[in-house]
């Protein structure tokens, strides 16, 4: 089915005016909604769009003014909070992030965009997804500050170069584009996936915290990090940048070594 | 419908509500009502830092951070709980760093402290090293820690549970908070939440503009569920430009660049806030700061081909500065302008940030129902309360240490009540009838009209009309234009008619919420005839203490969208500092 700006123009009325510069984009988005149907399909929207404009602006200039059934999770619209984690031809990325100037075709020729869901994870309507098991592998590896004995009256001392240790997998968003993207977590879901081991790594590398051998023990584990098969996969998609197939050998070596 | 019984409910997971959820889930059975997933909340999109009294870096005081909050809400601020708040930041950081939180280090080891506008040593001599902060991403790190600690204590989260209502029983002493009704995104049903307190943390309502770095989600629910139920805002007129916007999309850039040493500069590259607050230049309060950058653009010294913006300059601080101390905003510059703040200036103007009124609390966060008198069982804290610490002019950082002092007061005082009482009140008759013919009014055919218009538009006049600088004019034509919304919005159409994930039903109900503060926002501007703080009148331009050193109280008078707002005032209170000329 296509859906075009112009013919579903009576759905949801006339379309906003155009911008000077926009160019016309197609928009392919997997859609299903168990709620009426019965699998998954393919829709395509023809719309006008800025170079400018962030992939999530397409997805509700089609929303707003096209069809409003459209859905998909988003809230601060500029990389932090983590909501719309989608796979952007073929790739995971945040919407928000991804302009479309760097999809354009070359040489006039019209763009098309993919979108679907992020894998891995039961689709609950169109682009939105089950985030319950992402969490629940999260809250697995005590993904807090566990410390023994009496707090000190101030802070603790950490060196800048201890602090330093953990920073990178400080970033994570919880944004389950890493672990969405690991062919491991695709076919055996029960894999705590890239995330989980990256919050493991924050606490695990902090020189405060004294509950690293626990996280090891659970890391340890048939569904740990000995199913990460280094594909780089998680490392490429993480929207924050975060050297995510890096932390998880770190975790992997600590566990050989019994060093941290 | 679904019904569920607990000691205590709090509407919101961003930084307020997990800090009191930490508090009250280890005292009495919490339950935490999310519209989102705790993570997506806007405390993440926070950057500078967090400002206490620590004297880690040089000499510092509680009372100087009273002081400097006091002045820099233009005498506005109630003294006692600016003074709370400002004595008890210290803990409020060592409490989130015993919890994990990993703040930048000083050489020693101890928590690092940059400088933030506003925040002087000594009464304003000069600028002090006040902030806790976590490179750029201090918001983001206090979020997660609060969240990693409601995983370590079990803290019971509803997520994508959307407030629609809370449930006030009348008693002979007036009303008591008796429980909440949330609208389940998944499936569409309708959950009734008894409870002994129910805690508002529900954020602000930056989305009534167009121009703002506040998420899509923040449309002011909590704010228009209490306004509905004829209780009282405070000081909704006070809203907070934040400077340093990227120009044209709003997207925030820390004013912790400027207290790691960025220049705001006009198109003929002159450090212009020399000129408007000699002693601390760049780093004078937000709201002096954005006026100062109107002013430029007004008076045709705004930079680029349009000359509608000014430019923040970082290439002198270095590479490594900006890599290390402020990763973040760099990236936004790169990656939404393709400005790399290393070698050029970033393009920068004014962007709607912060509401400083809200729900009217005392310094124990209990919610008010008039100027004397509390509603028991009810409690509101963060940026969807006002207590008022912020007054017209919040500083930066005093908003991650709002949340966590009265987040964390409003999470004890509302376990404690809890606890305090035998039984549940009981509810009133058919407590989730309004939110049912609320959905299914929204959900029937009524109308062609389009929420995104409506919105759209909305956003339009609040921007054009009621944003850094107001005059009688303007306010009066963003009023006609709110209204004229209004009436359309009782004919808008929401496509989706499912009940599962209906999120173009929930963007409906948030527009009403928005357009009903916008108004509050609006009426409150045009009957301050003076300027104070964050509330900028062209034909009043001075501050008129005679008159109007008193809060604004405004209260629904009757049903519906149309109904009427009456405003009344609430006197401010003072312990220590006379109003005295604001000067940086």
């Amino acid at each position: 089915m296509t859906a075009t700006a112009e013919t579903t123009a009576g759905s949801r009325g006339s379309q906003p005016p155009v911008p000077d510069g926009a160019v016309t984009v197609t928009v392919k988005i997997r859609r299903f909604n168990p709620e009426f149907d019965d699998e998954p399909r393919w829709d395509s929207f023809d719309i006008p769009a800025l170079p400018s404009d962030r992939v999530l602006n397409l997805l509700h200039y089609i929303k707003w003014y096209v069809d409003g059934t459209l859905t998909f999770r988003r809230s601060c619209a500029h990389g932090i909070c983590g909501s719309d984690a989608m796979r952007i031809n073929g790739v995971n990325r945040l919407a928000c992030k991804v302009l479309l100037k760097d999809l354009l075709e070359k040489g006039g020729k019209q763009t098309t965009i993919t979108i679907e869901p992020i894998k891995g994870l039961p689709v609950n309507k169109d682009l939105l997804v089950d985030m319950e098991p992402f969490f629940e592998a999260f809250r697995a590896v005590k993904p807090y500050l566990v410390t023994y004995g009496n707090e000190p009256t101030r802070e603790r001392i950490q060196s800048v170069a201890d602090r330093e240790r953990f920073d990178d997998t400080t970033k994570c968003i919880l944004c389950a584009c890493c672990t969405t993207s690991c062919p491991v977590y695709w076919t055996e879901g029960s894999y705590f996936g890239p995330a989980a081991i990256v919050n493991a790594h924050r606490f695990i590398f902090d020189s405060r915290d004294e509950g690293a051998e626990e996280r090891l023990d659970i890391l340890n584990d048939i569904d740990g990090v000995w199913r990460c098969r280094t594909t780089f996969n998680c490392t490429d998609a993480c929207p924050r940048g975060i050297q995510v197939t890096k932390a998880i050998q770190e975790v992997k070596r600590a566990l050989l070594f019994k060093r941290i | 419908m679904q019904f569920h019984k607990y000691d205590v409910v709090i509407i919101g997971a961003g930084g307020a509500g997990m800090r009191a959820a930490i508090e009250s889930g280890q005292r009495a059975r919490t339950a935490v009502l999310t519209k989102l997933y705790p993570t997506r909340s806007h405390t993440g999109a926070a950057q500078g830092g967090m400002c206490a009294a620590l004297a880690n870096v040089e000499e510092d005081n509680w009372e100087w951070h009273t002081f400097d909050t006091i002045k820099g809400g233009d005498y506005l601020v109630d003294q006692d709980a600016a003074e709370i708040m400002a004595k008890e930041a210290i803990d409020a950081v060592l409490d989130l760093e015993k919890m994990g939180l990993p703040f930048n280090r000083t050489p020693e080891g101890k928590i690092d402290q940059r400088r933030f506008g506003g925040h002087t040593r000594n009464h304003g001599e000069a600028a002090v090293r006040r902030a806790c902060y976590a490179a750029d991403r201090t918001g983001h790190m206090i979020l997660q820690t609060l969240y990693q600690n409601c995983v370590k204590h079990g803290i019971e989260f509803f997520n994508e549970f959307y407030v629609l209502d809370i449930c006030l029983t009348e008693t002979e002493n007036g009303p008591v908070c008796t429980g909440a009704v949330a609208y389940e995104l998944a499936t569409g049903e309708i959950h009734v939440f008894q409870a002994k307190s129910v805690v508002f943390a529900t954020g602000g309502f930056g989305k009534v503009f167009k121009t703002t770095s506040n998420a899509h989600t923040l449309t002011g629910d909590g704010m228009g569920i209490v306004f509905r139920k004829g209780l009282p805002l405070e000081d909704m007129e006070f809203y907070q430009f934040h400077p340093t916007g990227l120009a044209g999309l709003g997207i925030l850039l820390t004013e912790g660049a400027r207290g790691e040493g960025a220049i705001l500069r006009n198109a003929s590259g002159e450090r212009f806030m020399e000129r408007y607050a000699p002693t601390i230049k760049d780093l004078a309060p937000r709201d002096i700061v954005a006026r100062s950058m109107a002013l430029e653009v007004l008076e045709g010294r705004g930079a680029g081909p349009n000359k509608d913006y000014v430019l923040l300059d970082c290439t002198h601080l270095g590479a490594e500065v900006l890599e290390t101390k402020l990763p973040d905003i760099t990236e936004f510059a790169r990656t939404y302008l393709a400005v790399d703040p290393v070698v050029e200036p970033v393009p920068v103007y004014p962007t709607a940030h912060y509401a400083m009124g809200g729900i009217p609390t005392n310094v124990h966060g209990e919610v008010l129902r008039d100027n004397d008198n509390v509603v028991p069982g009810l409690y509101a804290a963060g940026e969807c309360a006002c207590v008022s610490v912020h007054g017209a002019n919040r500083l930066g950082t005093n908003s991650l240490l709002d949340i966590n002092v009265f987040g964390r007061r409003a999470g004890i005082a509302a376990a404690e009540y809890a606890l305090s009482r035998d039984e549940h009140v009981e509810l009133p008759e058919n407590p989730a009838a309004a939110v049912e013919a609320q959905v299914a009014l929204a959900l029937s055919e009524h109308g062609q009209e389009r929420v995104a218009d409506i919105r759209t538009e909305l956003q339009a006049t609040m921007d054009a009309n009621a944003s850094v600088y107001r005059t009688e004019d303007t306010l009066k034509q963003a009023l006609h234009d709110v209204q004229a919304l209004k009436e359309r919005y009782a004919h808008i159409s929401v496509q989706d008619k499912g009940k599962r994930f209906n999120t173009d039903l929930l963007e409906a109900v948030e527009l009403g919420f928005l357009l009903e503060l916008a108004e509050v926002l609006v009426v409150g501007a045009l009957a301050r005839k003076e300027s104070r703080g964050g509330h900028a009148r062209e034909d009043y331009p001075n501050r008129d203490d005679t008159n109007f050193m008193r809060h604004s109280m405004f209260y629904k008078q009757g049903e519906g969208l149309a109904a009427d707002i009456r405003l009344d005032y609430k006197p401010v209170t003072f312990t220590r500092y006379k109003p005295m000329e604001r000067k940086y």
